[in-house]
């Protein structure tokens, strides 16, 4: 092929599965040394990505969690002016030198770093709408100049980016126009017990069988306020296996409860539809047709 | 090139511009697509689409164009090492290497799209072998030595068949109405001003000043920042609206308790507006407000949206004492009644919930699609709606489509 044959490729990790469109979609995006942009629902493990990838490709992890207030100037380098009117005063520090104020942020360390990096911005709908616009530039041309000092940073290696985004808010076009984009889809049955098998080995099939056929009804209800997500699964799992339930106890009821739903709602609704001996399914054909195995 | 999925993809509202096709073009280039067809699927898609809620139109544009396109195309760095040394190429005539050479890459893979499409068909089971003649730039079934094998089984589910099996129907915006999805386009309504003097202290701001300012305080005020955004409901609770009431409403009311709203009023009517509108869903006369005092309560600057079909008999719109209820009197027509709404009022919308495409079928819905901006009852729609009602300019009365 190309030069690019002795490319950094992913292929997952051992802790984490990956379905072969995720791959597909992270070796888009290294090679075309773009951001990749990771949507889905909350649970199905879009910040363990990052981490999987960083340990893949045997890079190491620069993380930013976004908060509401977070604004993109603070991840590319913080002036602490307050602490430098503070060493004036106080007659403490080289105030004179403003370089001793200025910190950088996680895109100023990333870019910094000698070696090549990779930086997870996390949750970054969480942020003001503009946001994501802010740092486009500094993400494609993977400088900018810190305007106090007029030094530019620039990034030596260039990182790989992952962005993960809850869907909480709209994501402006331009942004998303560079970005190598991948939904996470909810796992399909299939996938969910390679997922269950890294988290608990040697679950018994038949008693996983049902634990999935409850989880997936459950997630089916139209009503539901919260559906249960992967990371719920696997407490619940952990709950039903240290408590020892069997088989049979699983077929008509669901216990530990709290560990799936957490929406008192939820809950009742759940608890109101035992009571009028509602009918929970057993198989995997109760679930419809495209659960058929 | 695979314009066709380009067009194809642009004819169904995915916005696709150059600069992704570009990404997904350079992704081609660098192999990334091994010439697999499953992975030619994945990569088209995180190139191309920005949104889950396009991926249901991608898997109908991708069904379409490659349509009958099946299994692994394995072959790709053998293929282009083989169609790159001219020695492979000495059975041909002076004017078929010519041709080949003239095909660019993309135009190749398209060929090879084709003829394994043609293949397909008729040639069933065992390895495929791709190459209708002796001169076809993939060689020929066993006779020609350095002839390419296309195939074996793919282990995985082929790319077409993930694009027919529409997994992806249900995060289209523009025809199912998620609850979810509604309270992120209904956020919108959270228009956020900075009204009044300035007289909050910013602390923030003053230290960041002062310290700027080397030590000299600086005091920096600002304006409180408030939601301002006063929504009326008006909305159709008779018979085929039914099943929308509980959704909206609860929506609507559940973003006001969170503050997204300054203020929030929701009252009802059956099928059109006339003088009385009803405090309950129920429609009791006894706790009915006459409209005219809704007019006189409310000033312009509340935001009305309509929800309805606006679909009825042209006699419950047009005429006097139209209306199909009768515990209600009206002497004035239904739409006498919707005009004054629409002109007290500075920002109005309607939101219908049958399909955009029925509803020049019915008189009634021309005839109020023209006095208020419609939109459709999808998330796309509400959007729309949103953005009429409280973006920078408002919309041209008329029927918008989704």
């Amino acid at each position: 092929m190309s030069e690019e044959s002795d490319f950094y490729r992913f292929t997952g990790t051992k802790g984490y599965i990956v379905s072969r469109s995720l791959v597909e979609a992270v070796n888009c995006a290294i090679a075309l040394e773009r951001p990749l942009l990771v949507k889905g629902e909350p649970g199905t493990g879009k910040t363990l990505l990052a981490r999987h990838v960083a340990e893949g490709l045997g890079l190491e992890m620069e993380s930013w969690h976004i908060k509401s207030t977070s604004k993109a100037m603070e991840g590319l380098y913080v002036y602490d002016t307050l602490q430098r009117l503070n060493d004036a005063r106080f007659g403490e520090g080289d105030v004179g030198d403003i370089r001793s104020y200025i910190k950088l942020g996680p895109v100023g360390r990333v870019f910094s770093a000698p070696k090549r990096q990779l930086l997870l911005i996390d949750e970054v709908d969480k942020a003001d709408l503009e946001f994501p616009n802010d740092i486009l530039r500094e993400l494609d041309e993977m400088r900018f100049t810190v305007m106090e000092t007029s030094d530019e940073v620039v990034a030596k290696e260039r990182p790989l980016v992952i962005i993960t985004s809850n869907n909480e808010k709209e994501l402006p076009d331009a942004f998303l126009r560079r970005c190598v984009f991948h939904f996470i889809e909810f796992p399909e049955p299939e996938m969910m017990r390679k997922i269950v098998d890294v988290h608990h080995p040697n679950v018994d099939t038949s008693l996983l069988d049902q634990v999935l056929i409850k989880f997936y009804w459950l997630r089916g209800q139209p009503d539901l306020r919260k559906k249960p997500s992967t990371s719920e699964l696997i407490d619940w799992i952990a709950a039903l296996l240290r408590s020892g339930i069997s088989q049979d106890q699983l077929e008509s009821h669901i216990p530990f409860l709290g560990s799936l739903l957490k929406n008192e709602q939820d809950t009742a609704a759940l608890a109101d539809f035992e009571e009028r001996g509602g009918d929970m399914p057993s198989d995997w054909s109760d679930l419809g047709p495209r659960f058929n195995q | 090139m695979f314009l066709d999925l380009f067009y194809g993809l642009r004819d169904e509202g995915v916005p696709v511009a150059v600069q992704e096709w570009q990404m997904f073009m350079t992704s081609l280039e660098k192999g990334l697509h091994d010439s697999n067809l499953m992975a030619f699927y994945n990569i088209a898609k995180a190139t191309l689409i920005k949104s889950e809620t396009y991926y249901d139109a991608f898997d109908r544009v991708f069904a379409r164009v490659f349509q009958g396109v099946e299994g692994e195309l394995s072959a790709s760095d053998e293929l282009s090492d083989w169609l790159s040394d001219p020695k492979n190429f000495e059975g041909l005539t002076e004017e078929q290497r010519k041709m080949i050479e003239e095909l660019d890459a993309d135009e190749l893979m398209r060929r090879y799209l084709e003829t394994l499409d043609e293949q397909d068909e008729r040639h069933d089971g065992g390895g495929r072998w791709v190459g209708t003649g002796g001169h076809s730039p993939f060689g020929n079934g066993g006779q020609h030595p350095t002839g390419i094998r296309v195939g074996g089984e793919s282990k995985n589910r082929s790319a077409m068949k993930v694009a027919e099996d529409r997994r992806f129907e249900e995060y289209r915006t523009d025809h199912t109405l998620d609850i979810r999805n509604v309270r992120l386009a209904l956020k919108r309504l959270r228009h956020l001003t900075r009204e009044g003097p300035d007289d909050q202290l910013d602390l923030d701001e003053t230290v960041d000043e002062t310290c700027r300012n080397a030590g000299e305080i600086e005091f920096v005020y600002r304006s409180e920042r408030r939601n301002n955004v006063r929504l009326l409901l008006l909305m159709d609770v008779g018979g085929t609206m039914e099943p929308y009431y509980e959704p909206v409403s609860r929506l609507l009311t559940a973003l006001h308790e969170e503050r997204g709203l300054r203020d929030f009023k929701p009252y009802y009517f059956h099928n059109c507006v006339y003088e009385r509108l009803g405090t309950t869903t129920d429609l009791y006369v006894k706790d009915a407000i006459p409209t005219g005092d809704l007019l006189r309560r409310f000033d312009e600057r509340w935001k009305v949206l309509f929800v309805g079909d606006a679909a009825m008999h042209p006699a419950e719109l047009m005429n006097p004492r139209g209306n199909i209820n009768p515990r209600y009197e009206s002497e004035s027509r239904g739409i006498d009644w919707l005009m004054r709404i629409r002109r007290h009022f500075n920002r109005v919308a309607w939101l219908n919930p049958d399909p955009a495409s029925d509803w020049e079928y019915t008189r009634t819905t021309r005839v109020i699609g023209e006095i208020f901006p419609m939109f459709s009852l999808s998330l796309d729609g509400i959007q729309d709606a949103v953005t009429s009602l409280v973006g920078a300019k408002p919309s041209a009365p008329g029927i918008t489509r989704h």
